[in-house]
């Protein structure tokens, strides 16, 4: 008996170990951001001048991000999802006030990204970055410029289109061209983009998130949607591609840096998120990812340094802006019609 | 310290890590979100009927097809020298020091229609094919992916054979077939019921496999599962659901092959 006292002693020893050994010392915050939209530099810099360690860690998406933090069990400090997203937390509690006399730098926000319907008061969220999404095609398999949503649709590119693999933003590409409202709650628009949805399917080539970089490059696909900042990254590898922004109009996103409720280190993600908002580190996160920063002062600079066709990318211009919208939270009845509807197309 | 006391640790993370997640999807299956009790998950469930079909249709191909292939690759290697066995387990077992994912990312550049494969059918005049985001990729994807936990489990089992019993089959004047029919493949079968298991339930719950070959076209259970955690709407009580019939039903098929197989030589404990 003595034996497995001790059997027992011993594992308790290890467990306690490996979950409290691996902690680091001093000061930490915890920052849970996508990935691939920070130039990793940027957090050692942070550590020289606060002596506070960042400890990093990435989601793929806003979902997956709500989900974690709903089963509880992480540490985070700061978080950075979309704007719809922010809304949904905000909506259910799930966020602390920011106190803005400790991050100044909001000064240097954009107004056009300030009291957006997200967060119309600025007390959750400052933005970080923004962008719009696009409609990329293959200009040499293509040779009329495409300028609606309509292409997404058009039988004559059966077999070459891909689609967004999450209903947020497909649903919202078909509502569009039927000249809704992305973030309608009538559940008849709604069934109507279903019924668009349907009949995409039987002439699209497949639904895609990542995959769409390594199909639209090699030609395999010729009609695609996705976020436009990638699209440089394709063009890079495939100078045929051009992007448009449609005229039924566009999704325009603003990913914000929030506060969860239940951060252990509330006033270092405050710094956090000051020093990101900071000009010269939005900057380089910018330089590194080539999404625009909510920052203008950093915007106009790293305008400066891009080509025309860059600029356009990056930037969304005033023309483009006036078409756009920002996803809004939907209520939970719409949100599961949304995820029904989606298992039936694919089923 | 008696041996038995060594698998104090085992049964330790065997609780934490298995039994407790199980219990958690039965709570969650069998709730709503304000913590009552219900039966609605499941009834939800009718819904996803074809998602049900296709996922256990695609899993059962892919099985057999992996016996097809695997059983006579462990056979013959069984009968090489030591040092070539050696080699080709390792070549076997290669795949699986790669990243899963990457793996199948590489299948998706072989298979597309301006991939690898349709390439060379063109350079060398024959006509191409039509496989990616189609349910033959998906059952293509299973079978590179899972076919290495079909050999190695026929190949131990094939080792272990006593060779006595062979050399006496063949000394009571049994043809090579027979020594085969009679003989080798009875004793083989708990390797193959165990590959049939190791196949079978990875590829019933596959999830990337159909996004990155399939293209999303047909989503299977790991999918569905999937969207209910991290879709537009977060539903872990019908995600639970959905996981626990998903349970039972490999359960059910489990117990089924191992009344084929029977006597104390069981591939897997039910």
């Amino acid at each position: 008996m003595k034996k497995v006292i001790v059997s027992i002693a011993v594992l308790c020893v290890v467990l306690v170990a490996i979950l409290v050994g691996c902690g680091p010392r001093g000061e930490v915050v915890y920052v849970h951001n996508w990935g691939e939209f920070i130039d990793m530099d940027v957090l050692d810099m942070f550590y020289e001048e606060y002596g506070i360690r960042v400890i990093y860690s990435t989601f793929e998406s806003n979902e997956r991000l709500y989900s974690l933090m709903q089963t509880g069990g992480a540490t985070i400090d700061v978080i950075i999802p979309s704007d719809y997203m922010i809304a949904r937390m905000v909506e259910e509690d799930m966020l602390y006030e920011l106190n803005l006399s400790n991050i100044p730098n909001v000064r240097y926000i954009d107004p056009r990204f300030r009291s957006l319907a997200f967060d119309p008061d600025n007390r959750f969220s400052v933005a970080y970055k923004v962008g719009t999404v696009g409609l990329i095609y293959n200009s040499a398999m293509i040779t009329e410029p495409i300028t609606s949503w309509g292409a997404m649709f058009d039988p004559q590119f059966a077999g070459q289109i891909v689609m967004f693999d999450n209903p947020r933003d497909a649903f919202g590409i078909a509502l569009l061209y039927l000249g809704y409202s992305m973030n309608t709650t009538d559940e008849a628009e709604i069934r109507r983009a279903f019924d668009l949805l349907v009949q995409q399917r039987e002439i699209l080539q497949a639904y895609v998130m990542d995959q769409i970089f390594e199909k639209m490059i090699s030609g395999e696909a010729w009609i695609g949607a996705y976020y436009s900042p990638d699209f440089l990254t394709m063009l890079a590898d495939n100078p045929d591609l051009r992007l448009v922004h449609p005229v039924e109009g566009a999704n325009f996103f603003v990913d914000a840096m929030a506060i969860p409720r239940g951060a252990p280190n509330r006033s270092n993600a405050e710094k956090f998120i000051n020093f990101m908002s900071r000009t010269d580190i939005a900057l380089m996160n910018m330089s590194w990812s080539y999404y625009a920063s909510a920052n203008y002062m950093a915007a106009a600079i790293f305008s400066e340094q891009l080509t025309q066709v860059e600029r356009d990318v990056v930037f969304t211009t005033d023309e483009v802006y006036a078409r756009t919208e920002v996803f809004a939270h939907l209520p939970e009845h719409i949100l599961e019609l949304y995820n029904d509807l989606w298992i039936e197309l694919r089923s | 310290m008696k041996p038995k006391h060594f698998t104090i640790p085992y049964i330790g993370w065997m609780a934490v890590f298995v039994v407790t997640p199980i219990i958690l999807i039965f709570v969650y299956a069998f709730t709503t979100a304000a913590g009552e009790f219900t039966l609605a998950n499941f009834a939800r469930i009718a819904a996803f009927r074809s998602v049900f079909v296709n996922s256990f249709r695609l899993a059962l191909i892919a099985t057999l097809i992996c016996i097809v292939i695997g059983y006579p690759v462990a056979y013959i290697l069984s009968r090489e020298v030591m040092r070539v066995q050696r080699l080709i387990i390792m070549l076997v077992m290669l795949p699986l020091w790669m990243n899963f994912l990457l793996r199948t990312y590489a299948w998706m550049s072989i298979l597309e229609n301006t991939g690898l494969l349709n390439r060379f059918l063109a350079f060398v005049g024959l006509p191409t094919l039509r496989i990616i985001n189609t349910q033959v990729a998906v059952v293509i994807g299973m079978v590179y992916n899972f076919l290495p936990f079909m050999i190695l489990p026929i190949y131990s089992v094939i080792m272990k054979i006593d060779k006595s019993l062979l050399e006496s089959a063949r000394d009571l004047g049994a043809p090579p077939l027979a020594v085969f029919s009679k003989v080798v493949f009875p004793l083989s079968l708990p390797g193959v019921l165990s590959g049939m298991t190791m196949v079978f339930v990875p590829a019933v719950s596959t999830f990337v496999i159909t996004q990155l070959l399939g293209g999303g076209m047909v989503i299977l259970l790991g999918d569905l599962i999937e969207m209910q955690f991290l879709g537009a709407a977060f539903n872990p009580h019908v995600g639970s659901a959905v996981a626990l019939v998903m349970m039972f039903i490999v359960i059910v098929f489990m117990y089924v092959m191992n009344k084929f197989g029977g006597g104390e030589e069981r591939a897997v404990g039910l």
